[in-house]
């Protein structure tokens, strides 16, 4: 696979890294030149100097032949552009762009960008995932089927607590999947499973109802938003 | 008529003070507070410290009322992107953006924008002088 990489920071280097190791061919185009170096120093002649948001840049890239592009420069717009000019002008079958700002993910899908990882989002759940207090954490997005899995933990004095597993009244569609409970091995759990308090539940959720199953678990959200 | 622009830079500053003059109503948002300098002490309309490509920062600038918006920050991105937010999400019935680059420029008029490039004005303006 050809993939081109706009933005050679932390992000696009490890990522071409990781395409190399797995045999892909890799270019990453990027603005500053001392950046360049240091991709070419350690990663070989795989980079490309220059605005990938300009046509001109893109089309020395050889974008017309590429099978993916990503864009993950720390600067929304520039990635939104970039994305745009490969998907809309050079019909790039598979564009995916990194988002910095939380609140543009829903701009980019209006705007023909619907693949796109918000970097500060996943941080987010990753120093939630290491903080008890946190009842639902999402593990992952499953964004073309509207899904996401998420870990779920019984916090005590929680409404879940005592419930069995098909009591609970979790949105249509979801699915509980492993249960974890204090010195334990893990468990499918069957319907009737009882839960207690200190349980952890890894559950496939429908997009969009963490609320809905936050407040299910009889939990405030207070804490968690902000 | 009410139009809001982004970027006080000259040509900001500069298209904010004609069309105050005339009456219009002129909103100008720039991220950079130094930057209203530029406008003339007389100047009526309303300069907000926000960035437009921030759908909150539109919202504070009435953007769902306007006529008209205008992007000319010194980036290509930033002005593109505020103007597919301000014609596709809040459906400003006139968007123009300035974008210096031709080739992406062609690409942005695909995609429905209005947009000007410095670049091949200057140079035809230039072309014509000379052929004077």
């Amino acid at each position: 696979m050809y993939v081109i990489i706009i933005g050679g920071g932390g992000v696009g280097y490890y990522l071409a890294k990781e395409l190399l190791d797995n045999g892909h061919e890799v270019l990453i185009i990027e603005k500053d030149a001392k950046r360049c170096e240091r991709v070419e120093d350690e990663l070989g002649s795989i980079s490309l100097c220059g605005d990938g948001c300009e046509v001109a840049v893109l089309t020395k890239a050889g974008i017309a032949r590429a099978d993916m592009f990503i864009a993950v420069t720390d600067e929304d717009d520039d990635n939104l552009a970039a994305c745009q000019i490969a998907k809309q002008k050079f019909n790039v079958p598979q564009v995916i762009a990194r988002i910095n700002n939380p609140k543009n993910e829903h701009i980019f899908a209006k705007l023909g960008i619907e693949n796109t990882v918000d970097g500060v989002a996943l941080v987010l759940e990753h120093i939630k995932a290491q903080i008890s207090t946190f009842p639902l954490i999402r593990l992952l997005s499953l964004e073309d089927k509207g899904l996401d899995i998420v870990m779920i933990r019984i916090a005590e004095g929680s409404l879940a607590a005592g419930k069995s597993v098909k009591d609970l009244s979790l949105p249509l569609g979801s699915v509980v999947s492993i249960m974890i409970r204090q010195r334990q091995e893990y468990q499918v759990p069957a319907s009737d499973t009882t839960l207690e308090a200190g349980d952890q539940l890894v559950c496939l959720i429908p997009s969009g109802s963490e609320e809905a199953v936050q407040a299910m678990l009889g939990i405030s959200t207070q804490e968690e938003s902000g | 008529m009410n139009v809001i622009i982004m970027g006080c830079g000259r040509v900001g500053a500069e298209l904010a003070r004609l069309l105050d003059a005339e009456g219009h109503k002129v909103t100008i948002l720039d991220t950079d507070a130094s930057s209203f300098d530029k406008l003339p002490p007389d100047f009526g309309g309303t300069a907000l410290l926000e960035s437009a490509t921030d759908e909150e920062g539109l919202q504070k600038a009435n953007i769902t009322e306007a006529d008209a918006f205008v992007a000319v920050t010194r980036e290509d991105d930033k002005n593109a992107m505020a103007a597919q937010i301000a014609k596709r999400i809040f459906d400003v019935p006139r968007v123009i953006c300035r974008i210096y680059d031709p080739l992406r420029e062609e690409f942005y008029e695909s995609l429905g924008l209005e947009g000007i490039s410095p670049t091949v004005v200057f140079a035809r303006l230039l072309k014509e002088k000379l052929e004077k």
